[in-house]
């Protein structure tokens, strides 16, 4: 079976974004983005497990039997994210103290499961790379945006302590919007990410919808263009 | 080709099913050990430098002229043994560091460590892990605000008994915003860790042996607070 990897990638970030489109993944959503730098180092972690755990599953998918599929994903996926907390805390000790919040966080991640039964338990170990890789990249766009917009709107910053993830080098990415700013509280509360997640969503609607009418605009215009000179 | 466990039908037994996930169960637990085998000494090891940082931080280094990690002494805690790191310079304890623990926001631990000195005056105190929420509650943690600064220099009379809780509770410390289960819990677990220090001094600066009289007062040290 041959991939079209390119429709693979852009389902991933955005045609069938883990949020946007398939509604996954919203406990740790609403729990981390009440920063773009949390969102953007959850996801960071979030992509890698995705990565792993799709060509795992992927490169194993012949042995495992229908029945007893989910709970083998599920053993897979706790035992990676358990390599992997205990691999960078090891190795990657200033990387934990960051991301280390996250990292468990990434187990009740429904859209790592999701991913493995929808695409890694039936396509190539190559697509499902692929595919894990765009979903995460996918899921990581959502949590900077819902972050950047819950941080704006609740604290008037941007990227804030986005050095202590990053290095000191990603220090300019840093903002302050409106110094001395009083915050605005429930943005930064769970009701606040699901009104702005809702407002966000709205706005992709929208935007698909302009997007599709122009293209058949776009289309009527041609086909009247290839008509006229037969009906001249 | 003798794949034989490729083939559909095997796959439907039972007996495949049970031997699938046993085997699944049994190979991610094994990456799990052998993972763990080899990653706790490095674990204990970073650990072990975040110790050492931690205690550079609450207690200054002019304070010792020893290593102040392995001079430790166990004191029972209300039934639970807690290890304090004793800071001498010539041989006289200057200060003891010791990590106090408050239950958080979700009743997660957040553990403290507390630096006091011979007069029972706040050296420093930092939050070393906690589960609070990113964005509200981490301010306790000195990289995202100085907020915990503001024990430095207190002791149990400074400010008044009472005065000591966030200023929602009627005392001096700032809550933040959205955010005071929080900052009230490390305000208790803070002043706690002085009256621990108020009660077990004597034993703490070393001027009595630990033993059965643990936690009296010394006749020369005693409640000088």
């Amino acid at each position: 079976m041959s991939e079209d990897y390119r429709s693979v990638f852009t389902d991933g970030l955005w045609r069938n974004n883990v949020v946007f489109a398939q509604m996954l993944a919203l406990c740790p959503l609403m729990a981390v983005t009440t920063t773009a730098t949390n969102g953007l180092g959850m996801g960071l972690a979030t992509t890698g497990v995705l990565l792993t755990s799709n060509i795992v599953i992927a490169s194993c998918r012949d042995l495992i039997s229908q029945e007893v599929r989910i709970p083998v994903f599920v053993l897979l996926i706790a035992a990676l994210v358990s390599l992997a907390d205990m691999a960078i805390n090891a190795w990657l000790h200033e990387l934990y103290k960051v991301l280390g919040l996250f990292i468990p966080l990434i187990v009740v991640n429904c859209a790592v499961l999701g991913r493995a039964e929808v695409f890694a338990s039936k396509r190539a170990v190559l697509a499902s790379a692929v595919d894990g890789l765009a979903m995460g990249l996918g899921y990581t766009l959502a949590l900077i945006l819902i972050g950047g917009c819950r941080e704006i709107l609740g604290s008037a910053t941007l990227f804030a302590h986005a050095s202590l993830l990053l290095g000191d080098g990603f220090a300019f990415l840093e903002t302050t919007l409106i110094p001395k700013y009083k915050g605005f509280l429930l943005m930064l509360l769970p009701p606040g990410g699901f009104l702005v997640l809702g407002f966000l969503l709205a706005g992709k609607r929208a935007a698909e919808r302009r997007w599709q009418r122009r293209a058949t605009n776009r289309g009527e215009a041609r086909a009247g263009a290839q008509q006229s000179p037969s009906a001249a | 080709m003798n794949r034989w466990f490729l083939k559909p039908e095997y796959r439907q037994r039972l007996s495949y099913h049970v031997a699938l996930l046993g085997g699944v169960a049994l190979l991610t637990s094994a990456a799990i050990g052998v993972a763990d085998h080899l990653t706790r000494p490095d674990i204990a090891q970073r650990q072990l430098e975040d110790l050492q940082i931690t205690l550079q931080q609450v207690v200054p280094a002019t304070y010792y002229d020893n290593d102040l990690v392995r001079d430790t002494v166990t004191v029972d805690d209300g039934g639970r043994p807690l290890v304090v790191y004793r800071a001498r310079r010539g041989g006289q304890v200057q200060a003891v560091c010791y990590q106090v623990s408050a239950p958080g926001y979700g009743n997660t631990a957040m553990v403290i460590a507390v630096g006091v000195d011979r007069a029972g005056t706040l050296l420093g105190a930092r939050v070393i892990s906690h589960n609070e929420t990113p964005g509200l509650g981490d301010k306790i943690e000195l990289n995202k605000s100085d907020w915990i600064l503001s024990f430095t220099g207190r002791s149990l009379n400074d400010p008044q008994p009472d005065q000591w809780a966030v200023k929602k509770d009627g005392g001096v410390f700032d809550q933040f915003t959205g955010a005071t289960i929080t900052p009230r819990a490390v305000v208790k677990a803070v002043k706690a860790g002085l009256e621990f220090f108020a009660a077990h001094r004597a034993l703490l600066l070393d001027e009595v042996a630990p033993g059965p009289i643990a936690g009296q007062p010394a006749p020369d040290g005693g409640n000088r607070l």
